[in-house]
């Protein structure tokens, strides 16, 4: 019979624009809310999903996995009294690593002994430039920069970012890292003391 | 499992005179006399069954003042190639025999090596500048060209650090603009010139009617460069005998960005997330592409659960492009977009995949020289199988029952030719599109790369080469990647993910390799060139698009303008892969 295709491919359409209501009347039936929550927006990117699909932007935002990576940051350790303990040691690696080459750093030296000082005089990215590969957050050797989850940086003028708005604490780190930054610090401890054993071997050797 | 054929082919022997072996540390195949090549590639293709000439590209070797052509001739039976190269005297003009009489899928990409390299092969009946514009200054893959604000030879520019001196590229030049302009242009005066090169190459399709026929003249029509169903910036410039198209010509280069200076430039490292940018929706594919070439150089091996990881990342790329596809395919053929909706769905909760396990949707960056970036954290992989087991085949069945016995479909697809195995052959076409005029070639089985030889899957293919085919071609490819991805899943061992220590510069020994895998476009190849330093010599991408295309003069001519849009569909183009 000439239509029956059709018919059958509308018995798709007319499925998936049953599911929406009926998806929606079920969570109202269950008592739970199906949009603008956690719990709604998860399970619509699900392998269960089905009737409306979309989350509305701005209003509902997807929920962002761990490992997703945008523009970098610098992380700092606070100390007492508000201090800020920069992790970075402006090793430079990061600026060699960086395939756009957008980040560029300034490198003081002591002036006293004319030897480098493990602290950036100035750090700067250019974000416009910036291809958010992650590359500089991968191969940092001392967990200094890592991929910021703050997507809302839309501007009207040319994003260079200097030092002081590249710092974020190191605790707004593990709050969009838990896990990344539990392993991290596991890992640096583990480092600190296996170097404090050395140094209380070596005296009595 | 069939073995791939390794024959070795002996030319020295059969053409002792013309023909050496390629001694040079690192390298293989063979270097042909330049006077010599049309015969030497006849014989190639006629007696020793090369077939499929997939790559052609050029490298400038300054030191030695030489200019090389590369050749990668293939068999479409499956099993290695044969790599020939021509190499003349770097003197302008640098002059090399077309070879597009043998092979035509060498028409584009000889067009590109003239144009970024400036070498002229003498007998192509269209040498024009392909990717740059008309009346650009100089050549630019050449080693001895800079570009306008040049700062260094290679990253890492040393600008950067430790002292900072930055300075922004867009201050450097007079215009704010990456231009330079030949000596004693006036941009302010310049009147462009008319087009008459592109729209001769499109009279010798003129149809000759007989003298005492009405006379009938015919239109030029110029599709694009914004026309929609381009899938990007692409122009066409189609000839028109009433409704019938009798001549064609692509015209490309608008996203140009030379991916292959940009390329050596990088470190080895480096291109990768740039490989991201080509075929934006599949940038797993891409990395696998360029990181397997690599490997190739470097001799390492891959962490055995990375090589799964890979696979099972490239194959829900292909599964999510080939939805795209059909979903595309149906806005272009004017439904409104409920289907290809649908196939965003999937695509959706695929990327969705990717994100969590790389950190972008799309640009993902995930390969690494020896394995992949990190493990699949375990919500991932359990997200995967879900897919794989649940959602996916059910929704491709859903998607089949949805459009496939479609009559307006049906009689809009079937029976519209789009290419015979011959002429796929002769254009180098690969991919999908070859499999669907009935040439069984398929890399993961024709050339086993990665570990794509431990897995039970059939080679889609489908006989007629028309529409309907090709459209049905992607659903049998979308079960096979599904094949592939339950066993790879199950036979997924714990391990670590990369066999190397993670390092931001890798030595990369002198020598040459050519990587391809099957993108889900087609064959994807990588041509890499080293001297040893951190940076590639020569570093070329064959990308699947840019060949593919070549075939759409030759499909569209004789149809209507009507099923022009509908064709290049069926190529399965993307600008970001294209114009590189």
């Amino acid at each position: 019979m000439y239509g029956k295709g059709i018919l059958k491919g509308l018995s798709v359409t007319w499925k998936r624009f049953w599911d929406t209501y009926t998806e929606d009347i079920s969570w109202v039936l269950r008592g739970k809310k199906r949009y603008n929550t956690t719990e709604g927006i998860a399970h619509r990117s699900s392998k269960d999903t089905k009737g409306i699909f979309t989350v509305q932007y701005p209003e509902e935002q997807l929920i962002v996995p761990e490992e997703m990576r945008y523009v970098p940051f610098l992380v700092y350790d606070e100390a007492e009294e508000g201090k800020k303990e920069v992790r970075c040691t402006s090793c430079g690696i990061c600026a060699k690593v960086c395939p756009p080459q957008c980040i560029w750093i300034v490198r003081t030296n002591d002036p006293a002994t004319g030897r480098p000082v493990p602290v950036p005089t100035e750090f700067y990215i250019d974000m416009d430039i910036c291809m958010n590969c992650g590359f500089c957050a991968e191969y940092c050797p001392f967990d200094a920069i890592k991929m910021d989850h703050d997507f809302d940086i839309a501007a009207y003028d040319r994003s260079v970012y200097n030092l002081e708005k590249l710092l974020k604490p190191a605790s707004y780190y593990a709050s969009i890292r838990p896990e990344n930054a539990a392993r991290e610090d596991e890992a640096r401890r583990a480092k600190e003391a296996a170097k404090a054993a050395k140094a209380e071997v070596k005296p009595a050797a | 499992m069939a073995t791939p054929l390794t024959a070795t082919v002996d030319l020295v022997a059969r053409f002792p005179d013309s023909v050496s072996a390629d001694a040079r540390p690192g390298y293989t195949g063979f270097i042909v006399k330049k006077e010599n090549l049309v015969e030497v590639a006849t014989a190639i293709r006629d007696e020793f069954g090369y077939d499929l000439l997939t790559a052609v590209t050029g490298v400038d070797y300054l030191a030695e003042n030489k200019m090389e052509v590369v050749y990668h001739a293939y068999k479409t039976t499956g099993g290695t190639g044969l790599i020939f190269k021509v190499q003349v005297d770097r003197v302008d003009p640098v002059e090399v025999p077309s070879l597009y009489d043998i092979w035509a899928g060498v028409d584009f990409q000889e067009r590109e090596a003239y144009d970024l390299l400036g070498i002229r092969f003498t007998g192509h009946p269209d040498l024009r500048r392909i990717l740059m514009w008309e009346g650009y200054d100089g050549h630019p893959l050449r080693k001895d060209w800079k570009e306008p604000f040049f700062e260094e030879e290679a990253k890492p520019f040393k600008s950067r650090w430790p002292d900072g001196q930055h300075t922004f590229a867009e201050n450097k030049n007079p215009f704010r603009d990456n231009l330079s302009f030949p000596a004693g242009f006036d941009p302010e005066a310049y009147q462009p010139e008319n087009e008459d090169d592109l729209y001769a190459s499109l009279e010798r399709f003129r149809s000759k009617g007989a003298d005492d026929a009405l006379k009938t003249d015919h239109i030029v029509v110029n599709m694009g460069p914004h026309h929609p169903s381009t899938h990007g910036v692409l122009r066409v410039a189609i000839t028109l005998d009433g409704e019938t198209i009798t001549g064609l010509k692509p015209v490309m280069g608008y996203l140009h960005r030379n991916h292959d200076k940009i390329g050596e430039r990088n470190t080895y490292l480096q291109i990768i997330p740039y490989t991201d940018r080509l075929d934006y929706f599949n940038s797993m594919s891409n990395n696998f592409g360029y990181v397997t070439t690599v490997e190739k150089l470097m001799k390492i091996p891959v962490a055995e659960r990375a090589e799964y990881i890979r696979v099972i990342m490239a194959e829900l790329s292909r599964i999510q492009n080939h939805l795209i596809f059909i979903g595309m395919l149906m806005n272009d053929l004017g439904t409104m977009y409920t289907p290809s909706l649908y196939a965003f769905e999937e695509r959706e909760l695929v990327l969705d995949i990717f994100e969590a396990v790389s950190g972008a949707r799309m640009m993902c960056n995930y390969f690494r020289f020896g394995g992949v970036v990190r493990d699949i954290p375990d919500f991932a992989l359990q997200k995967i199988k879900d897919l794989v087991y649940e959602r996916l085949p059910s929704k491709t069945d859903e998607m089949e029952r949805f459009l496939n016995e479609n009559e307006v479909l049906v009689a809009r697809l079937n029976g519209m030719h789009v290419l015979n195995a011959e002429d796929a052959i002769r254009y180098s076409v690969t991919g999908p599109v070859l499999r669907a005029a009935g040439v069984p070639y398929d890399l993961r089985r024709a050339d086993p790369y990665s570990i794509y030889d431990r897995f039970d899957f059939d080679v889609a293919v489908r006989y007629n080469g028309d529409m309907m085919d090709n459209y049905l071609i992607r659903f049998d490819e979308i079960r096979q990647s599904l094949r592939i991805l339950e066993q790879a899943l199950k036979q997924m061992p714990e391990g670590p993910i990369n066999s190397q220590k993670p390092q931001y510069q890798v030595r990369v020994p002198a020598g040459e390799a050519y990587g391809r895998i099957e993108s889900p476009k087609g064959e994807l190849g990588f041509y890499v060139v080293s001297n040893g330093k951190p940076n590639p010599y020569r570093y070329h991408v064959r990308p699947a698009s840019f060949v593919n295309l070549q075939a759409v003069e030759k499909m569209c001519v004789g149809a209507k303008i009507a099923d022009f849009v509908a064709l290049l569909a069926m190529l399965d183009i993307v600008m970001g892969e294209l114009d590189r």
